[in-house]
């Protein structure tokens, strides 16, 4: 059985209906997975120190920093795991880790 | 119309790919691997065949890159032996479970240690329960038409899991046999051309390979995986049939050889089957009743047909060329009396390990197997149920 929209593989599915080795017809289902629970420290956005350089954006392993119209905004607690690399990058101090995931 | 040839079980296999023409080759033959792939990259260097060859640096990588290569949507096949086969061992599970026709020629030899090239089961056996479908072949002939007829069974839709082709090391690799090939155009249009459902190059519709399956999906996508290798059974035989009315050679699940009335009966792989066979004419004509039972499909098991098969046998003899370190069965063995138990049938068993590392088997020594089942029926006294054949004492 074929399956475009992974939210039709529920956990009551039967062993007959689910899709052949797990394949889902569609791409990026991973943005429906919520695993911001896993986050062992917290990024806190301070947006008057950033001038939008976009360099967290791309160092972030998990696609957490939302951008639109080439404007970052706050993370994406959703899936942010609070690894620290975007603080790292960041020159400007406007990003600051916090201690814990919430 | 058929081509005679005398050819290497190598060449035959490599043959038959040059006639399939597969999309993709990765290899990284390690020693003791074979030429298989050193024939193929030839027939490529010669354009002879359009297959892109991808020199990878491991035999995880080319496992890991005939996946890649089979979820792109290319038919996809490699070669290995031995320790080659046991490098690709976590990512053989991968090609399975992600339901990948993945085709692999296996020349089956010895894993070290003692260092060891020689033929036996140990390396295919390891990866028996990888939810790879797998077949052995007795000769040339077999290792060609198994191989001829190994896309077809596993890109089937209601199975679509890699398969093994299994051959002897020297015996059906090296060595030089008289043989049958059939005609490029027919074994093209035998197998046909490889069109998916879905893959992932298609632009038109976006496909994710490899999921995340929690606890609440393992489960589900195991049985489901389990359903599809069943079904691999039934295939086989249709292919099978349809190869008979090319060819003319017919294959089943198992070949049985003088069976029917055998009160002894031997189970084998392989091809000592061969040697097998003529132990088995000349015990007929002393008037012992002898027959033989010739695995091909080894996953799936045909449990229930093998039973059958050897309902009227009195002692079974089951080789297994591979030892399991369990104290108690090989591989071969433990399947068989498995099927007999579920089937309610109590013959004795005896289990003998044979041929490991390459140790030759004469058929005086299968003889000395069957003399063991008719004391056993006689005297009625089994004694050790796992024994070693011809190890020196």
């Amino acid at each position: 059985m074929a399956v475009d929209d992974v939210t039709k593989i529920t956990e009551t599915i039967a062993w007959t209906d689910i899709t052949e080795g797990c394949k889902i017809e569609a791409a990026g289902n991973s943005r429906l997975f919520n695993t911001g629970e896993w986050r062992v420290d917290t990024p806190l956005f301070k947006e008057e120190k950033c001038t939008q350089c976009l360099l967290c954006v791309t160092v972030c392993p998990d696609s957490s920093i939302p951008v639109n119209n080439y404007k970052r905004s706050d993370f994406d607690y959703e899936h942010c795991k609070g690894c620290g690399i975007c603080a790292r990058a960041c020159r400007l101090g406007a990003i600051l880790m916090k201690k814990g995931g919430k | 119309m058929s081509i005679r040839e005398r050819l290497s079980g190598n060449e035959a296999v490599a043959i038959a790919i040059r006639q399939i023409n597969p999309d993709v080759m990765p290899a990284f033959p390690i020693t003791p691997s074979t030429e298989i792939a050193q024939y193929v990259s030839t027939y490529i260097a010669n354009g002879q065949v359009d297959t892109e060859f991808i020199p990878v640096e491991s035999e995880h990588s080319a496992m890991s890159a005939a996946i890649g290569a089979e979820a792109a949507g290319a038919r996809t096949l490699t070669a290995t032996s031995a320790c080659g086969l046991a490098l690709m061992w976590e990512v053989l599970y991968v090609a399975a479970s992600n339901r990948l026709p993945i085709t692999m020629a296996v020349v089956n030899r010895a894993l070290s240690s003692p260092i060891n090239i020689n033929c036996d089961h140990s390396d295919s056996m390891g990866a028996r329960d990888t939810g790879w479908i797998q077949i052995y072949s007795e000769n040339n002939q077999e290792a060609y038409d198994n191989f001829v007829q190994a896309y077809r069974i596993a890109e089937h839709p209601s199975v679509r899991l890699p398969i093994m082709i299994c051959q002897d090391g020297f015996y059906t690799s090296h060595a030089v046999e008289n043989m049958e090939l059939l005609e490029d155009r027919e074994v093209k249009a035998f197998v046909g051309e490889y069109s998916p459902e879905s893959y992932l190059l298609n632009s038109r519709q976006p496909l994710s390979v490899g999921a995340y399956g929690l606890p609440a999906y393992y489960m589900e996508t195991k049985r489901s995986q389990l359903e599809a290798l069943k079904n691999a059974k039934r295939v086989t035989l249709e292919v099978a049939e349809e190869f008979a009315e090319l060819s003319g050679r017919n294959y089943g699940l198992f070949e049985s050889y003088r069976l029917e009335d055998a009160d002894y009966a031997m189970v084998i792989i392989g091809s000592t089957a061969g040697t097998a066979k003529d132990a088995v004419d000349q015990l007929r004509a002393e008037g012992k009743k002898a027959g033989l039972l010739k695995i091909r499909l080894f996953r799936p098991f045909p449990g229930e047909e093998i039973a059958h098969a050897l309902k009227n046998a009195r002692v079974i003899a089951c080789m297994d060329r591979t030892e399991s370190f369990n104290g108690q069965c090989g591989p071969l063995g433990a399947e068989v009396k498995s099927a007999l138990f579920n089937a309610r049938l109590m013959p004795e068993v005896i289990n003998y390990v044979y041929g490991i590392g390459g140790r030759d088997v004469a058929v005086e020594n299968i003889n000395s197997i069957y003399e063991d089942l008719i004391r056993i029926d006689q005297t009625k006294d089994a004694g050790e149920r796992y024994r070693y054949l011809s190890v020196r004492e």
